[in-house]
Order: C-alpha cells, then sequence, then structure tokens
C-alpha cells in the first residue's frame, strides 16, 4: 500500500472514512422523514458560505458550516411556519444560496471559477491539515448527536404528532437533525462535492434497505456500505485518475443495483418464512385506507 | 363525581383560516371511555389534536390531569394513537422498534432499562403481536399496523389512552383483537377517549359519546342507538374513501 507513504493520501483517506461514517448516519433520518432531497438543498445554501470564505479570506470550511447551518435552520423554520408556500421558499433558498456563492467568489480578489469548481465537486487529493481538524471535529459532533440521540431522534423522524404526546422536545430535535445535516455537508464538501453530498446521505442507507428488516441494521449497514465506498473510491482515484467525488459516487449506486439484485431472492425466501410461520395470518383485506399522515408536510 | 381526566372549556381551533372547532366544551373523567363521534370534517380529529398539543388554539381551555395543557409535562401518563394507516416510515423498523419509542416517555434520556424492555414485550402481548415483535412493519397487514400503534401508546402503561379512529381500515380478527386489549385496559381503570366513526364492536364500552357537528358539540350523553341498516347484526360499516386520499408510493427519494 504505497499510498499510505503520501501524507496527502493518508489526510484524504481520513476524511474519506469520516464522510463514509457521517453522511449515511445522518441521511438515514433524512429518508426516515422522507426528506431525502434536504442534503441537497443545504449543499446549495452552503455554496453562499464558500464563497463568502473566499471573498472575506476566512476559511471557507467553517464560513460554509455556518451558513449552511443558518440555511438548514431556515428550512426548519420554513416546513413549521409555511405550509402552503413551503416549497416555493425552499427552493428559492436553494437557488439564492447557489447564486450568492457563484456572485461572493467572483467578488473575491482570490477567488476563481477554479475555486469554485472544487468545492462543487471535491478536491480530496488537495485537502489540508486545517481541513483534517475541521472534519474530525465535525465528524465527532455528527456520530455523537446520530448515535447518542438514536431513539429520540428515531421516535421524531418515524411518528413527529406521536414523538410530541411522549413528551420529546420535538422543535429542538428537529433543529438538532436539521443543524446536524447541515455540518455533515460542510464535513463532506471537500470529498465529495457540494453537488454530490446528498447522493452519500441517502444512496447507502437505499442500499441498505434491500438487506435489513431493522432501523438498526439499516443504520449498521448503511455506515459500513459509506465506509466501503469512500474507501474504495479514493483508493481507485489515486491508481486510476479519476475524480474521487464522482467515483465514489458511482460506486454507491453500484453498490445499490447489486445489492438490490441480490436481495430479490432473499427478500422472497423471507416472504415464505413469514407465510410458513403465521400461516393463519390476516384475511384478505380488501380496504385501504386513506393516509393523512402526509398532511401538513413540506417535502424538501 | 371522579376528578376530569381531559376538560376542554370553550376550544376554538383553525384550520388556514377555516374554523374547524367554534367553542367546544367537553370533560372526560377518571374512568370514563367517551366515544366522539361526528361525520368527516366536523372536527373530531382536530378536537383530540388540540389536547395533545398538535393543533393550536385560538381560545378557550384544555386541561389534563387538572393542569393548563400548556404546563402539562406529565406525558407518561397519556398514551396516544394518531390516526395512521401504516406504522412504517422511510427506513425499515422492526415492531419492537416502533413500539420502544412509546416508552420514551419514561426512559431518562433515551436509555431504555430491563423493566422498559419488559414493558414493550408487554404491551405486545396485549395486542397479540408478541411472535411478530422481531417483524419488519412492512410485512404486517393494515390491522397488524393499528395493533401496533396501540402497543406503542400502552408501552407507557398510561392512565389516558386518546385514540383517532383507531378501528379505521382494519379487518375483524384485528377488531376484536382490539376491542379486547381495550376492555381490559379499561378493566384495569384506564381513562380512554377514541374518536370513531361508527360505534361498532367497541359500543358495549362505551359510557359516554359526544357527537360533533360543524366544530359544535351536538350531543353529549348515552351512545346513540344504531337506526335502520346500520342496525342489523353483521352491518359492516364500509365508506368508499376518494381515490386521492390513497397513499401515495414512495420511494423515499424523492418526496
Amino acid at each position: 500500500m504505497d499510498l499510505l507513504n503520501y501524507a496527502f493520501m493518508q489526510r484524504a483517506l481520513l476524511a474519506a472514512v469520516l464522510v463514509g461514517i457521517t453522511a449515511p448516519a445522518v441521511g438515514i433520518y433524512l429518508v426516515q422523514r422522507r426528506q431525502a432531497l434536504m442534503g441537497d438543498g443545504i449543499g446549495h445554501v452552503a455554496m453562499t458560505g464558500v464563497g463568502l470564505g473566499f471573498l472575506l479570506s476566512w476559511s471557507p470550511v467553517w464560513m460554509a458550516t455556518l451558513v449552511s447551518v443558518i440555511g438548514a435552520v431556515a428550512m426548519e423554520l420554513i416546513r413549521w411556519y409555511g405550509k402552503t408556500r413551503g416549497d416555493i421558499a425552499l427552493a428559492m433558498l436553494f437557488y439564492g444560496g447557489m447564486a450568492g456563492g457563484v456572485m461572493f467568489i467572483n467578488l473575491a480578489p482570490t477567488g476563481s471559477n477554479a475555486n469554485l469548481m472544487s468545492y462543487l465537486f471535491g478536491s480530496l487529493s488537495t485537502v489540508s491539515e486545517s481541513d483534517v481538524t475541521a472534519i474530525c471535529a465535525l465528524a465527532a459532533f455528527v456520530v455523537l448527536v446520530t448515535l447518542g440521540l438514536r431513539r429520540q431522534l428515531f421516535a421524531v423522524s418515524q411518528d413527529e404528532e406521536f414523538a410530541r404526546v411522549t413528551g420529546l422536545p420535538v422543535r429542538a430535535l428537529n433543529l438538532l437533525t436539521a443543524v446536524t445535516a447541515a455540518v455533515t455537508v460542510t464535513v463532506a464538501m471537500r470529498v465529495v462535492g457540494l453537488l454530490l453530498v446528498s447522493a452519500l446521505m441517502v444512496v447507502p442507507v437505499a442500499a441498505a434497505q434491500q438487506l435489513s428488516r431493522s432501523f438498526a441494521a439499516t443504520f449498521a449497514i448503511a455506515v459500513a456500505i459509506g465506509v466501503t465506498v469512500t474507501i474504495g473510491g479514493t483508493v481507485t482515484s489515486y491508481y486510476q485518475d479519476v475524480p474521487p467525488g464522482a467515483t465514489i459516487v458511482l460506486l454507491t449506486i453500484a453498490a445499490f443495483v447489486a445489492l438490490t439484485v441480490l436481495a430479490a431472492p432473499l427478500a422472497r425466501r423471507r416472504a415464505r418464512a413469514t407465510a410458513a410461520a403465521h400461516p393463519a395470518g390476516d384475511p384478505a383485506e380488501c380496504v385501504i385506507p386513506a393516509s393523512r399522515e402526509a398532511d401538513g408536510k413540506v417535502g424538501v | 363525581m371522579s376528578e376530569p381526566v381531559i376538560s376542554l372549556r370553550g376550544v376554538r381551533a383553525e384550520l388556514g383560516s377555516r374554523p374547524v372547532l367554534r367553542g367546544i366544551d367537553l370533560t372526560v373523567n377518571s374512568g370514563e371511555v367517551v366515544a366522539l363521534l361526528g361525520a368527516n370534517g366536523s372536527g373530531k380529529s382536530t378536537a383530540i389534536r388540540t389536547i395533545i398539543g398538535q393543533v393550536p388554539v385560538s381560545d378557550g381551555e384544555i386541561e389534563l390531569f387538572g393542569a393548563p395543557r400548556r404546563r402539562f409535562r406529565d406525558w407518561a401518563r397519556v398514551g396516544y394513537v394518531p390516526q395512521r394507516t401504516t406504522a412504517a416510515g422511510g427506513v425499515p423498523a422492526t415492531v419492537t422498534e416502533i413500539v420502544s419509542s412509546g416508552r420514551l416517555s419514561r426512559a431518562r434520556f433515551g436509555v431504555l432499562r430491563k423493566a422498559d424492555h419488559e414493558a414493550v414485550r408487554r404491551a405486545l402481548e396485549l395486542v397479540g403481536m408478541a411472535d411478530r415483535a422481531k417483524d419488519s412493519v412492512n410485512a404486517l397487514s393494515g390491522g397488524q399496523h393499528q395493533r401496533v400503534l396501540i402497543a406503542r401508546a400502552l408501552a407507557a402503561e398510561p392512565e389516558l389512552l386518546i385514540m383517532d379512529e383507531p378501528m379505521a381500515g382494519v379487518d375483524l380478527a384485528s377488531q376484536e383483537v382490539l376491542a379486547h386489549t381495550l376492555r381490559q385496559q379499561v378493566a384495569a381503570g384506564t381513562t380512554v377517549l377514541l374518536v370513531l366513526h361508527e360505534l361498532g364492536p367497541l359500543e358495549p364500552l362505551i359510557d359516554r359519546a359526544v357527537v360533533l357537528r360543524d366544530g359544535c358539540v351536538q350531543h353529549d350523553g348515552p351512545p346513540p342507538k344504531a337506526v335502520g341498516q346500520h342496525a342489523l347484526p353483521g352491518h359492516d360499516h364500509v365508506h368508499p374513501h376518494a381515490a386521492h386520499d390513497a397513499e401515495p408510493i414512495r420511494t423515499g427519494l424523492l418526496s
């Protein structure tokens, strides 16, 4: 493994592994809430932070963290208050964030479109010492929240109305989820880029679902897939000179397809086992009741 | 007269700008089983959702166990069964995982101890789902979903059960199980407030019926007797529901 002799590759691999852990760990709650595209929206908003970082000569990573946290909180507030026009407000937030980023980076004396590209699509080999420090601190926060509060976040993401009646601080937990997602976006920004961040939050979870029956197993498998593809993509990009961000995302999608194909016979066997274990079962039901749970929710 | 567990006085609520509750008075005393009846759109579900704080109240007072609802914190005393057709979310979850979240009101910092796991198991036994504890909820029928949601409410061992149409879309076998579970709870002294579309198999349990119409209380007293065709034994009251209400296909990716 000669690639480990290079300091830049050590940093790249460390950053990649941390992204492989944190992105699915947050993504699972977003998928559970059916807000799979929220990561994408935060990624757009984070662009403004990167642009501001260049313009004010501050660290783009910390500036992007700050702006995307503000953006994520704004999205959560829009979800509460803007029930009918919520999607329009969110769209404006996304596009405004993107446009702001392009504008600020062009106004910045040191900024150029090349800088922009490295944040849009990731630039793993240029991850610096200070980037690694920031990524480690942010990743620790994400792991602490997503594992430490897993029961609370599970309850709120599963059924917000019910969670309220268990006395959980639903709004605070929703805000925390949004902030954690925003932090994850900036952790992943240098690795896969802002435009591809959401893929690592969503696709490993979707792939894990093909195999799992429980939330805990989905969580574990999704993180395992995340770590595997981020390491795999980073190593591949070292030997083949391909962009690591795109390689990682394509590998994740390949994992999803492979698991879907493999899981089909497994699902059939499980269905047969269930039918055998519960021969009486329920009578065939013809009444399909209407769903009202989606009322008042603004999908992101 | 026993103390009121739920008390609504002159409660008004709007959804958007449309008044849905126009001054409701409702009292549920300890140990009572009260059914909230009324047509679609009469405000039954909204009334329930003001009690749990999901819908804001524009006027009037709500008290739970004698405390103003805004200051009420003792949620472990309340079990809630929301109106759902599915217990599933966007990610697979087992029956136990779903029911365990009902125990969070009694768990400190979200840590479930041995006694909590036992309470979850007991709740599953009460609804006859203990043998499906490790199955994914995605593999269950509509009636079994409802049983899981009720087990989730029972996991906290509540003194008050609030249920929003627990019998909607439930097959006959599960209706029997639910009626039996509820009988046990009532016998143990649990207070129950439930929204029903029709009295159905729960009729013998119900002490009092409150009928809502256009956001006002129209009747508060003994449950109304079914008349005409509805009174025939074995009458199965099924309404066609509008197709646009049906659960959309969700991939979890684009919603």
